[in-house]
Parts: structure tokens; C-alpha cells; sequence
């Protein structure tokens, strides 16, 4: 039966947990692919197949509403990207490259703060933050909150890069008297790339998914997409929710894909090759 | 290697933005949580202990205080619903990551990208789809019904389960990924090893991967067990308002019911649960490596 490798036995081979996964992969997808169905159904009765229709997406599309929602949504997510990408890039070249120094655990434990604290948590502190200050300064507010929990998201796979690419290029082109801010621009930079791209795709897809902080934190007249839905789903099922909600769920697939190409460990030429997808939380860092 | 001074510099904004805007946001809800709530919904002087009281007692008319359960049920069934879903994606996550872990490096890019995509797509929006499968109207009553199973639909929304369902759902991924990462750090040599002495599957778990897996499993019910207790959206969704949870009670003090020094006092409350929880992991996972 088994194939005769290793002397006969192979403990790698486990027919019946391929089974149990197949399922949870199911599990994990199917209730996605009832929406996507559903979004196509142009029956106003969601449930009742009525043939297959964009008609939902292009009400949606034309929703004055949502198109201000949608705004100001990529507008936080862009900007919110930008910021948190450019500190994260920062302290991770501090972490891997830095020298160590006290208070060094106690600063990555608060960079990596955003990832532990519940969002419920989050969301109301920044609430009370905000309004005992008295900031209310529209989208800023929106973009600062957003900024914070980007960091951290921003700044694993930058990490997780420079771990994998090593310092011998950088040190090669120290040796020759580089400046640290030439070595930077000429060396580090550009290897660094795939890291940065794929920290700021995650950033943009943390912002872009966020509906708790945004909830709490944004005033009137700045609604996020998924505030704006999460008040469209109160009302009810309806078909125009089913197709924005496809909408959304289209972006941030592609989006995760994006990063997955991206991240790919891909050696880098005198430095060991990433072992692990930067992807898959790395958790030590976490906890 | 950077000079001490440029890596402080480089790491001063992380350090600042997160500093400024969520540890002193936490400090100073740490304080409105021992201030008293003004009519306005904000927070006033003086300083008092009365939103952690509010939490076990009710004051009476002639100021002595009586013990109301209420708050304690909503504290007791979210610890729970946490403890449950981090039990349940520990159960169904293991096998994942231990199936990722025997495939060829392809297949294991594959599954993890697999099993990562759910994460980055919005929680409202996947906790959004149980509710078409689950509601009266919903596609799992519909099926029954057509194939004659039962005449009238079942209750399967609004209820805990419905909840459970829910944060299980959304945080399996959560589970799977630090497992999955411990197990790739294995030595596969033991299991060879293990396999040479004639071990069983069950004893090769329980002796040998169950303990060098422990690690992972800490981070995952870590990673798992703080946001469930926190969360909002599936208790909002799906247990439609009936099971309140501590996040909405959370949430209201902050809308509805304006009273800011107990919605501040819950909201340390949760953040130490999760340091405890934070904490025993890691004196947990610190006594694995040693013994």
C-alpha cells in the first residue's frame, strides 16, 4: 500500500486527516461561495433563484452613499498604508539591524500591542482618547486609528524579509565606506521591496476590513464601506448587501493573493533563503 | 550594524504613534474608570471605585447595596463562549496543521494560503454569510425543508450556538497558523525515531508531538482566546441582541447608555483577562521548553 520509501513506512502518510481537511476547507469557503452565489440571484427574494443577474451590482455601483463611503474608505486605507508602512519599515531595520539595548523587548511588546489587545479595546480607548482632547478633526482621526493597528501588520513581513536576506550585502558595502543613508537607498531598499509591498498590501487590506475602531472612532459624514454596510445589514438581507458585500470580499481576496506572490521566499544571492511564507502569523513575535 | 543612536531614532515613531494613541488612550481609560459619569455622558470628579461595584452590585434607595447577578452572567457566558471556541479551533486546527505539515513544500504553500485567505477577509462580512445560511429563510432550512425533513424551520439563528458557530469560524485560521509553524520547526528525526521502537500513532502523540508542539498550541489559544472575548460582530449578528456579550455591553456604554466609567471599567477588565491569559501562556510554554 504505502509506497516503499524510508524502509517501508512513511508516517507522513494520513489519508484520514486529507479527509478531515478537505471538510474544514469547506467549512472555511462554503458559506463565501453562498454569497457569491447569492449576489448573482436577481430575485429581490435572496433566497429564491431567479436567474442570473448583475443587476445588484450595478444598483450598488450607482449607490451615491456607498461611492462616498467607498472613498473615504480607500482615501484612511491609502493613507493610513503610507504612514504605517514608512514607520514600520523604521523599527523593523532597528530591530534586525540595531544594536540591542534595554528596553529593546519592552518597545516590541508595544509595537506588537495592536495585535493582542481585543478590538473591542482598542476601539473604545481611541473613542475616549479622541473625545476627552477634544480632537475631532474628521478623517485624521480616522487615519490615526488606523495608522496604529496597521503597524504591526505592516511590520511582519518586513521583518520576516530582512531576517531572510542578512546583513552580508550591507556589511560588504559598509566595508567599502557607504554612507548609512547610501547603503540604505543603493542596498537595503531595493532588496527589501518584496517585504514592503507585501507589509503595505496587509496594511491596506487591515484598514480596508476594519469595521469595530472605524465604528467608534469615525464621526458623522466620515463613514467607512463596512460601516456604512454593517448599518445596510441591520436593516436586513438584501440583495444589494449580498453584491457589495462580493464586492469587498473580492478585493481582499485578490489583495491576499497579491501578498502571497509577493512574499514568496525567493533567495536572495548570499543569504539563506526564507524557510517560512512570511505570512503565517509568526506568533513568536507576539507573544 | 546601526549605530545605538540611529536604531533608537528608527525605532522613536513605532514607538511614539503606537505610545500616544493606544497605551495613553489605555491609561487614561484606566482613570475615567475609577471617575464618576456625568449627565452628559462624559466623565467628572470625584475619584470612586463605583463602575467596578456597578459590576456585582445594585444600589438601593436607602444606599445599601444588593448583589445583581446580571453583569456577572454577561462576564461568566463570555469567558465561556471564549474558552469554548478556543477548545473547539484547538480540536479542529491541529489535525490541519499537522495534515499541512506531512505534505511536499508545494502542497503546504498551497493549504496555508488556503487556510490564511479567510483571515484577510472582512469579519463583517463572513460572519454576514452565516447569517443567509442560518436565518428561517436561510439555505440549510430551505434544503431541510425541500427534502422534507421538516415542516417548519428550525431556530438556528439568535441562539449561543449560533454565536459559537460564528467565533469558531472566524478564528480557526488563528489557531492553525502557530501550530503549524512549531510543527515545521520539528525534528522530524524523533518521529523516525519513535517509528523505529515500535511506537503507536496515539502514544507518538501524546509523548512526542503533543509536547514539542505545545508552544504553538499556546500562541494559537492566546491568539484565539483574546479577540474571542472581546468580540462584537458575531454576538451582535448572530446571537441578534438576546446573548449580550461583554463586547456589546462594551460598545453600548460608549452609544446608548453613555455611562463612560463602566464602559471604561469593563474595558480594563477585559485587558487584564487577556494579560492573565497572555501571562500563563507564557509561564506555560517557558516551563514546556525546560521540562
Amino acid at each position: 500500500m504505502s509506497k516503499p520509501t524510508e524502509g517501508g513506512f512513511n508516517w507522513r502518510h494520513a489519508p484520514e486527516f486529507g479527509f478531515f481537511t478537505t471538510l474544514m476547507v469547506l467549512f472555511l469557503y462554503a458559506p463565501l461561495a453562498v454569497l457569491v452565489v447569492y449576489s448573482f440571484n436577481a430575485n429581490r427574494l435572496v433566497t429564491i433563484w431567479g436567474g442570473f443577474s448583475l443587476r445588484w451590482f450595478a444598483k450598488v455601483v450607482q449607490n451615491g452613499d456607498i461611492q462616498a463611503a467607498a472613498v473615504t474608505s480607500l482615501i484612511v486605507a491609502a493613507a493610513a498604508t503610507l504612514c504605517s508602512v514608512t514607520i514600520a519599515v523604521a523599527a523593523a531595520l532597528a530591530l534586525a539591524r540595531g544594536r540591542l539595548f534595554v528596553g529593546r523587548g519592552a518597545a516590541t511588546g508595544l509595537i506588537m500591542m495592536p495585535l493582542v489587545v481585543p478590538e473591542i479595546v482598542v476601539a473604545t480607548t481611541t473613542l475616549i482618547f479622541f473625545s476627552t482632547l477634544g480632537m475631532t478633526i474628521g478623517l485624521l482621526n480616522l487615519i490615526i486609528a488606523h495608522t496604529v493597528f496597521c503597524i504591526p501588520f505592516a511590520m511582519l513581513p518586513i521583518q520576516a524579509r530582512l531576517q531572510a536576506m542578512g546583513a552580508t550585502n550591507e556589511d560588504a558595502a559598509r566595508d567599502l565606506y557607504g554612507s548609512e543613508w547610501r547603503i540604505f537607498r543603493r542596498i537595503t531598499l531595493p532588496l527589501l521591496m518584496p517585504g514592503i509591498v507585501a507589509g503595505g498590501i496587509l496594511a491596506f487590506v487591515s484598514s480596508l476590513d476594519d469595521f469595530l475602531i472605524s465604528f467608534m472612532v469615525s464621526g458623522a459624514g466620515n463613514t467607512t464601506l463596512p460601516v456604512y454596510v454593517y448599518g445596510m445589514m441591520r436593516m436586513g438581507v438584501t440583495p444589494e448587501v449580498n453584491a457589495i458585500s462580493t464586492i469587498l470580499l473580492v478585493i481582499s481576496t485578490l489583495l491576499a493573493f497579491c501578498v502571497f506572490i509577493f512574499s514568496r521566499p525567493t533567495a536572495v544571492s548570499g543569504a539563506p533563503a526564507a524557510k517560512r511564507p512570511s505570512l503565517s502569523l509568526s506568533t513568536q513575535e507576539i507573544t | 550594524m546601526l549605530k545605538l543612536r540611529s536604531t533608537l531614532l528608527l525605532l522613536l515613531p513605532a514607538v511614539g504613534v503606537i505610545g500616544v494613541f493606544m497605551a495613553i488612550p489605555m491609561l487614561i481609560t484606566l482613570v475615567f474608570s475609577f471617575m464618576t459619569a456625568n449627565t452628559y455622558g462624559g466623565v467628572t470628579m470625584p475619584l470612586c471605585v463605583d463602575a467596578y461595584v456597578q459590576m456585582l452590585f445594585d444600589q438601593n434607595f436607602d444606599g445599601t447595596l444588593s448583589f445583581v447577578p446580571d453583569y456577572v452572567i454577561i462576564m461568566v457566558r463570555s469567558v465561556y463562549l471564549a474558552l469554548a471556541t478556543t477548545v473547539l479551533t484547538l480540536l479542529l486546527g491541529f489535525p490541519i496543521a499537522w495534515y499541512i505539515f506531512c505534505q511536499s513544500p508545494a502542497r503546504r504553500m498551497l493549504l496555508l494560503t488556503l487556510v490564511t485567505i479567510p483571515f484577510w477577509i472582512n469579519t463583517l462580512i463572513r460572519t454576514y454569510c452565516w447569517i443567509l445560511l442560518l436565518r428561517d429563510q436561510g439555505l440549510v432550512n430551505d434544503v431541510l425543508e425541500y427534502l422534507r425533513v421538516i415542516d417548519h424551520p428550525l431556530p438556528l439563528l439568535y441562539n449561543q450556538s449560533a454565536i459559537l458557530l460564528g467565533l469558531v469560524y472566524t478564528f480557526l485560521p488563528f489557531m492553525v497558523l502557530p501550530i503549524y509553524a512549531t510543527l515545521e520547526r520539528l525534528d522530524t528525526r524523533i518521529i523516525e525515531a519513535a517509528y523505529d521502537l515500535y511506537v503507536t500513532r496515539w502514544r507518538l502523540f501524546r509523548r512526542v508531538i503533543w509536547p514539542l508542539s505545545r508552544p504553538g498550541v499556546g500562541a494559537g489559544a492566546v491568539l484565539v482566546f483574546a479577540p474571542a472575548l472581546g468580540a462584537f460582530l458575531q454576538p451582535d449578528m448572530l446571537g441578534g441582541g438576546k446573548q449580550l456579550l461583554i463586547g456589546s455591553l462594551i460598545e453600548m456604554q460608549f452609544t446608548a447608555s453613555r455611562d463612560w466609567p463602566f464602559g471604561s471599567a469593563l474595558a480594563i477588565v477585559v485587558t487584564l483577562a487577556v494579560v492573565i491569559a497572555l501571562i500563563l501562556q507564557g509561564r506555560r510554554s517557558n516551563s514546556g521548553v525546560k521540562a
